[in-house]
Parts: structure tokens; C-alpha cells; sequence
């Protein structure tokens, strides 16, 4: 239902392939329909996303997805809310949305394609380059400690963190879906080779170190959940790492709850005469 | 009659309160009332102060002569005796002193002392001067009784009484004013005749990050946002703040974002983003001196040339200054029209002077206020094209989610008809065109300047928003003494209507362009359009407003 006929502008075995994939199957599982959709998404190879997916489209700024999807979302509560970019996009230039999309906790859904590099640009760092990483403007390797999002959007108190993985379309489509149904912020960092400019985390390194988190990891917990956030390098987990119930911010907000969608509010201008008889 | 009451003191002695409610009691008696406020940038100490002006007729601006100084501490008597009229009169709460020899004769010394002591409230002596300057102008107590009961209620309001009392009895009547016939009217300041504007047209969405002096704006709709109803967000930074409305606007709801200088300097990327992906949006940029942070809580109008360029690329925009409060309300809510109808940004380009100073003005006429979304009802079969090619470069736009099988595709990047992505050169090219045909369209829409003054003036002043209402009055009284003098005061001022501009040019044998700023942005701006160049610059940069008696004096000494 979500498919569309479009070329796309990835490089050959891209791993934005798999998520793209992963995201139509799991918005197929949902029962919903294109109109009811809408993608936010920034600048980057992972930003083209909503391009090659039949949905509505907010294909804005390098770094702001998630300021025009929260506003979106604010305006029209009924629409399905999706932000999608890569992590330069997301945790470089849009650092600083991240952080307080997490305290606001508005029901959208973040997917974060992380190919630890930027990929539009050819190659530069980052926040989720290894360190001492080589790239072409990192000649030296990078110096910079790498960025946690799994751990920093569990620190600012997320309620959904799940980590997933663009070869395994499957799991992918159900991590979506199970995102997509959370009242709140949902982040979903998803791991995804370049095959142009990452040359260090490839399929073969991922094969080799990715595994799903068993029935016994308890997602509530948030102590099991920071370690899990934090194991990275020789082995890394995939799955949902943390979840519990939020009070998400449109159902406490009290001109979004006590409102239909706010799109649908009728306008008269006569209504407001009441506030300019206050100045008399 | 003519009045000019200042109440001076350092940040914290409560200034604005009583500022207010002078201004209220003299409003409630019917006079026409002006109130501006000069603040420093600080929360405690400094100097700051307040000045009510009162008349029987309209007063537009603030005046440099004063009538009575109410000297919360010495410092205000040092830096502003010299601005007392002939007969003016001083009131201190401090015991004598300080007081310089030649004004002791003037001067009334009220005892805070005292007045703590019989009204038993440590707050209450500024209430006492208040009633020492209703006396002084043979005005009735009653006006400031009735004031203190809706602004202070229980033992507060006893003691504020008495205090009232005590003022009252220390002072003897000096000057005479007579308020005018009664008359309706509404006492605002402009940033909440933007705001109640942005309500009368539907605003349901505002995203701001606080910044002096556009923060008023959004706290006054975030106090009625339950009413109205309104969202207002607070966001994390500028960026967001603009990204935010336009994600709301693109969902189909009135929306608008507002901030000063530097936060807009931040939001140039997301007016460039409104540009291309034909977003409509309203942005009110309210102008304090810069560069950088420059003086937080003063004015200016510098930032004319950064709205009208902020933004890479070429797009169609539309910058109204604001001139006055009812020219604000009626801006603003014309101003969501224009935005949607064009699918454009619109600017809202205001000043700290017309933000904060609060004037009796007629009720703003509600009926005159219409909406207009502009938006498709039906849509044709097949799919729908957000960027359609038409002739007015005009797409239909519809509203994400409300037609099922219609998918509304907008592209930061250069985009076809469907809103995809594309580097087709042909496409490119068609779609550059397409947004300057809105551009052209839009050139209708533009209102001219309004003029004030003589039918045939030999020396023609230019200015634009907030220097309105100081110009009108230094226009019509040098009128009054036989000077050609007239003024155009552009309101829409990007693109630059210039019908008037021309008519008037001709006439007149100087042109003068009177400006907030250093550089004289509005006269680049009509050499550009125009060719005419400007014989005269008068331009201020102190960070205070231009007064009628600065533009009266300016065009004496150096254009009449
Ligand atoms: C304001 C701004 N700065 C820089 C750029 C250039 N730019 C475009 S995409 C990008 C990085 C993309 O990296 P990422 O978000 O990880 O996406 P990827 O291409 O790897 O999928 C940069 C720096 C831009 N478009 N806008
Ligand atoms: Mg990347």
C-alpha cells in the first residue's frame, strides 16, 4: 500500500534500502493508510527516505526533521507522525531538537538511520564515527568520543529506545510497528552500512556482532536497559531495549486534549472580540 | 492641554505598577493617554522610567517636555530637572536634601516615613505620589481609588487608600486639565494588538523562544491559549521555533512564530525553506538596537535590509512595518491572509518603542476582519500536485490527511509539480519562474504608504513603522506654522509600493528620510526601487525613540 514506483538516488547495496523496506511493511501491518501519514525528514542520503514511499512528505532542513514533524503533529493530532534522517541529521545539526524532543515526548516516531558516517557529503564523521576512525577530513582519525543515542535519550528520559538493523527487514517492520503504536517519542537508532564512505562497519562487521535481546531482557527495567545501551564493540544488541508507559505530551497539554485536532477548529474572528474588551 | 507625568527610579521600585495605574485612572477620567517605557536591561538598580502623557485629544508619542517628575530616588531629579517645564513640579519620597536649590520651590516632599507608618504597608508610598499628581491636575481622587481596588485587593487596598489620602492632601492644584467628552476606547500596547490580531484571524499555533522585545507576544496568547484556543510552544531554540510553525502551517494551520534580531538571524535557513516549499507563514520581527546583542530593551530600526534579504535563494516575501497599535491589529490579521493566498512568508516588522508603549485607541472593529484560507475544497482526480504550474504561479493547496488518496509531497529541494525531487534543468527553471510570478502577483495587493500633512509640501519626509506617530505630530504642528512639510509613512514596505512615493516626490523640492537606524535603510531601499535618492538623512541610533519635539527641532535646524 505504501510502495511507489521511484528511482531512488542510494548507491548500490545501501543499506537505506532495508529500512525503506522495513518501513513500508511494518506501516502495512498497521491498517493505515498513505493520507494518514506524514514523514518529516531532513538532508542526507537518509532523508530521501519519504521520497520512494507513498505517504505525505515534509522533506525539509539539514537537521531540523524533528521541529517540522513536532509541528505537524501539534497542529493534527490524527495524523501518523514519522521523523526520519540519519545521525548526522539527527544527533549533529539537529542535536539540540533531539535532546528536548525527548522531554517534550509528543507521540511521534524517530528513525534514526545510523550509517556512522555522513553519507550525502562523502564520508566526513559523525557524532557516531568511532573514534580514531579514518575519513578523507579526518586524515588523523576522528578525535572525538562517539556519541551514545541509545544511552543519552534513556538519560533524558525516553520511553521507547530500541536499536535496529537495516538487513533484517523483518524484525525491522515489527520494531517499526511497535514504535509506531507507542503513545510518545519513540526512538528507533537503526544501524545501516554505507557502502561508499564506511568502510570499517560493513555487513560482514555487523553479521558479526548484532544479536537480538532474549525474552529475558526486560525492557521495563530500567537498569538492564543501561547496560544494555551501553554494550557496543564486541557484541551489540538489537530489539527494544527500553520501554514503559509515558505521559505523553498531547494528553496533557490541555488545548491539545480538550480540542479536536487543531486543524479542524473552526475560525471566527469575531470570537476573540471578548479578549480586546479586557483592555477597555 | 497637554501633559507629561515621568516616574523615575531604579529597576525593581515598581515603576511600571504605578505607571499604570496613573495611566489607567487618567484613561478612566477619558483622556487620551500615552505610556512609554524606558527599561535598562536588568532586573535590579540602574535607571529606568516611565512616562505618561495625557491630552483631550489623541497623543501619538511620548514628549520630551515634562510636567511633573515623580523621584522614586535622587538620581531620577539629576538626569531629568532638566527636561521640567517653566512651572513644572517635582515629587520626591525621600526628606529633603537631595533636592537641588533652584527646584525646592517646585518641589514636593512627600515622607515615605510617614506614609509606612500610617498606612502600616511598606509598599504603598508610590500610591501616595500618584494621588499628589492627581491633585496637582485637580483631578478627583475617585479616579485612583477606583484603579487601586481592581489592581490591589484587601488590607493591600486599605493601605494603598491611605497612602492615597496622604498624597492627595500634600498638594495643591497647579494645572488644569479637562478631560475630553467620554469617548470608547481600548488602552494597548503593540505587541498585544499583534497578538489579538493573530487571534482575530485564527491563529491556532504560535512557536516562539523568548526574546525582548518580542517575548510579550507570546505571553500574552499563551495566557489565552485554553480560550482561544491557541498551542503555544516554547521551543528549544529559534530554529525550532520556525520549523515548528512551518510543520503546522504545512498541516494546515494558521501558524506564526516571533522574535527579535538575533533570534531571526537564527530562522533565516527555515524563511528560505518557507520560500521554497511555499509554506505560508507569519513572522513578527520585533527590532532592538544590534549588532549582536546591542541594547536588549531599546530601539531601532535596523534590521529592515536583514528581513528583507534573510533567506538564501530568491523567493517572493511580504514586509509590513508596523505603525501604530490599530495598524498592528489590522496588519497582522491581514497578514495570515496574504500568507496563505501567496503560499509565502510574511514579516511583521516592528520595534521595541511600538511593542511596549500603550495608547487609548479606538476598539479595533472585528468586522473588519475576514478570513481567507485560500486553500482547495476539491481536488482533481489523479495526483494531486502540490506545486501545479499555473499562471499566477498559484498551486492549489490542500491540507495533508483530509483527502484520502491524496498525498501532499514538500520538498526543501528543488521539487517538480508533484513536490519530488528533481535537478532537472527545465523543471528547475519552470519553478523558479513559477514562485516569481507569485511574486509579480502579489504586487496588487500592496497598500500605500499614508500620507500626512499639507496638500502641496516643498520638503517631503519618508519614514516607516513605529516613527508614525512622532512624525504625524511634528507634521501637523509645523504645519501649523506655515511649513509645506508633509510625510509618507510606509506600512507595506517590501515590495515598496512607490505610486505616492513618485506623486509626492514630484511636488515637493527636498526629500528627507527620517530613520531609527544609522545607515538609512528605507532610503537604500527606494533608491533601489525607484531611482530616487534622498536629499537628507535625519537618522537616530541612540537606542530611544525619535520624539515629535527631536523631528520638529531636526527639520528646523537642518531641512526647513
Ligand atoms: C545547514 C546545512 N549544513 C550542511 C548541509 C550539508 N549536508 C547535507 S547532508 C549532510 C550530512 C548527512 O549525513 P547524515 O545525516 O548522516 O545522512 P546520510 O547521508 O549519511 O544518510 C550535510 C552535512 C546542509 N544541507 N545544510
Ligand atoms: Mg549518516
Amino acid at each position: 500500500m505504501f510502495t511507489i514506483a521511484k528511482e531512488t538516488a542510494w548507491c548500490p547495496g545501501c543499506g537505506n534500502f532495508g529500512i525503506l523496506q522495513g518501513l513500508k511493511e511494518g506501516l502495512d501491518s498497521l491498517n493505515l493508510e498513505p493520507h494518514q501519514v506524514v514523514i518529516s525528514s531532513g538532508i542526507g542520503q537518509a532523508a530521501k527516505t519519504p521520497h520512494y514511499i507513498s505517504a505525505n512528505m515534509f522533506n525539509g532542513l539539514h537537521g531540523r526533521s524533528l521541529p517540522a514533524g513536532i509541528g505537524i503533529k501539534l497542529a493534527n493530532k490524527d495524523l501518523t507522525v514519522i521523523v526520519e534522517s540519519g545521525d548526522g541529521c539527527s544527533y549533529g545539526e539537529g542535536g539540540n531538537h533531539f535532546v528536548h524532543a525527548v522531554r517534550r515526548n509528543l507521540d511521534i516516531t524517530h528513525l534514526v538511520h545510523n550509517n556512522q558516517v555522513y553519507g550525502l557529503t562523502k564520508g566526513q564523521a559523525s557524532p557516531t564515527t568511532a573514534k580514531h576512525q579514518q575519513t578523507e577530513l579526518q586524515s588523523e582519525g576522528v578525535q572525538l568520543e562517539p556519541l551514545n543515542p541509545l544511552t543519552l535519550a534513556l538519560t533524558l528520559g525516553a520511553g521507547f529506545v530500541a536499536r535496529g538493523f537495516f538487513a533484517d527487514r523483518k524484525q525491522l517492520a515489527a520494531l517499526i510497528a511497535e514504535a509506531i503504536s507507542y503513545r510518545g517519542y519513540a526512538l528507533i537508532d537503526i544501524l545501516q552500512t554505507c557502502p561508499s564512505f564506511n568502510k570499517v562497519n560493513t555487513l560482514k562487521w555487523y553479521k558479526e556482532r548484532v544479536y537480538y535481546l532474549s525474552a529475558e531482557h526486560n525492557p521495563a527495567d530500567m537498569g538492564q536497559a543501561r547496560i544494555k545501551a551501553e554494550e557496543w564493540g564486541e557484541r551489540i544488541p538489537l530489539g527494544v531495549i527500553y520501554k514503559r508507559e509515558t505521559a505523553e505530551y498531547g494528553a496533557h497539554n490541555t488545548v491539545i486534549n480538550a480540542n479536536p485536532p487543531l486543524v479542524d477548529l473552526p475560525l471566527k474572528p469575531h470570537d476573540a472580540k471578548r479578549f480586546m474588551d479586557e483592555f477597555r | 492641554m497637554d501633559f507629561t507625568v515621568l516616574i523615575g527610579g531604579a529597576a525593581g521600585q515598581g515603576m511600571d505598577t504605578l505607571g499604570m495605574m496613573l495611566a489607567k485612572s487618567l484613561k478612566t477620567l477619558g483622556f487620551h493617554v500615552f505610556l512609554h517605557r524606558d527599561y535598562m536591561s536588568r532586573i535590579r538598580g540602574g535607571h529606568n522610567f516611565v512616562k505618561v502623557r495625557f491630552s483631550n485629544r489623541p497623543v501619538l508619542s511620548h514628549a520630551d517636555e515634562v510636567t511633573v517628575i515623580v523621584a522614586l530616588n535622587a538620581e531620577t531629579i539629576e538626569l531629568h530637572s532638566g527636561q521640567l517645564s517653566e512651572d513644572g513640579r517635582v515629587i520626591t519620597l525621600e526628606n529633603g536634601g537631595k533636592v537641588p536649590p533652584n527646584l525646592q520651590k517646585r518641589t514636593i516632599q512627600l515622607s515615605s516615613a510617614d506614609i509606612v507608618e500610617r498606612s502600616g504597608n511598606k509598599r504603598v508610598a508610590g500610591t501616595a505620589a500618584l494621588s499628589c499628581v492627581l491633585k496637582l491636575f485637580g483631578l478627583p481622587l475617585a479616579a485612583l481609588s477606583d484603579t487601586i481596588v481592581t489592581v490591589f485587593a484587601g488590607t493591600t487596598a486599605v493601605a494603598n487608600e491611605t497612602a492615597a489620602q496622604m498624597g492627595y492632601d500634600a498638594a495643591e492644584t497647579k494645572f488644569h486639565a479637562e478631560a475630553p467628552a467620554p469617548w470608547d476606547n481600548i488602552f494597548i500596547n503593540g505587541n498585544e494588538a499583534v497578538a489579538l490580531g493573530a487571534l482575530a484571524a485564527g491563529c491556532k499555533f504560535y512557536a516562539g523562544y523568548p526574546m525582548t522585545p518580542a517575548t510579550s507576544i507570546m505571553t500574552y496568547l499563551a495566557k489565552k491559549a485554553n480560550d482561544a484556543p491557541i498551542l503555544v510552544e516554547q521551543a528549544e531554540d529559534e530554529i525550532a521555533a520556525i520549523n515548528m510553525a512551518l510543520g503546522a502551517s504545512y498541516a494546515g494551520v494558521r501558524a506564526m512564530t516571533g522574535t527579535s534580531g538575533g533570534g531571526f538571524a537564527l530562522m533565516a535557513e527555515g524563511v528560505s525553506l518557507a520560500g521554497i516549499t511555499e509554506t505560508p507563514l507569519v513572522i513578527a520581527v520585533a527590532q532592538r538596537p544590534g549588532p549582536a546583542t546591542g541594547l536588549p530593551t531599546r530601539t531601532e530600526q535596523s534590521d529592515l535590509s536583514f528581513v528583507v534579504h534573510a533567506g538564501h535563494g530568491e523567493f517572493p516575501r511580504l514586509v509590513m512595518a508596523l505603525r501604530h497599535p490599530e495598524d498592528a491589529f489590522y496588519q497582522t490579521a491581514r497578514a495570515f491572509n496574504l500568507a496563505e493566498k501567496y503560499q509565502i512568508p510574511v514579516f511583521l516588522l516592528t520595534d521595541q518603542y511600538l511593542a511596549d508603549y500603550t495608547q487609548t485607541v479606538a476598539p479595533f472593529d472585528f468586522a473588519r476582519v475576514s478570513i481567507e484560507r485560500s486553500l482547495a475544497t476539491a481536488v482533481q482526480a489523479g495526483e494531486y500536485l502540490r506545486y501545479e504550474l499555473t499562471d499566477t504561479g498559484l498551486s492549489p493547496r490542500i491540507v495533508p490527511g483530509k483527502f484520502p488518496g491524496k498525498l501532499v509531497y514538500v520538498d526543501s529541494d528543488e521539487h517538480d509539480e508533484a513536490g519530488r525531487i528533481t535537478e532537472a534543468a527545465a523543471v528547475r527553471k519552470s519553478m523558479v519562474e513559477k514562485r516569481q510570478r507569485k511574486g509579480a502577483a502579489l504586487h496588487p495587493e500592496l497598500l500605500e504608504p499614508e500620507y500626512i500633512g499639507c496638500d502641496e509640501p516643498k520638503v517631503l519626509i519618508v519614514c516607516w513603522g513605529s516613527t508614525y506617530g512622532p512624525v504625524r505630530e511634528a507634521v501637523l504642528a509645523l504645519n501649523q506654522q506655515n511649513h509645506a512639510v508633509g510625510a509618507l509613512v510606509f506600512g507595506d514596505i517590501y515590495p515598496l509600493p512607490t505610486k505616492m512615493l513618485e506623486r509626492y516626490s514630484r511636488q515637493a523640492s527636498k526629500l528627507v528620510n527620517l530613520e531609527q537606524n544609522a545607515t538609512g535603510q528605507l532610503a537604500s531601499l527606494i533608491r533601489q526601487h525607484t531611482g530616487l535618492a534622498c536629499d537628507h538623512s535625519l537618522l537616530k541610533y541612540d537606542g530611544r525613540q525619535w520624539s515629535k519635539d527631536e523631528v520638529i527641532a531636526a527639520l528646523i535646524k537642518e531641512v526647513l
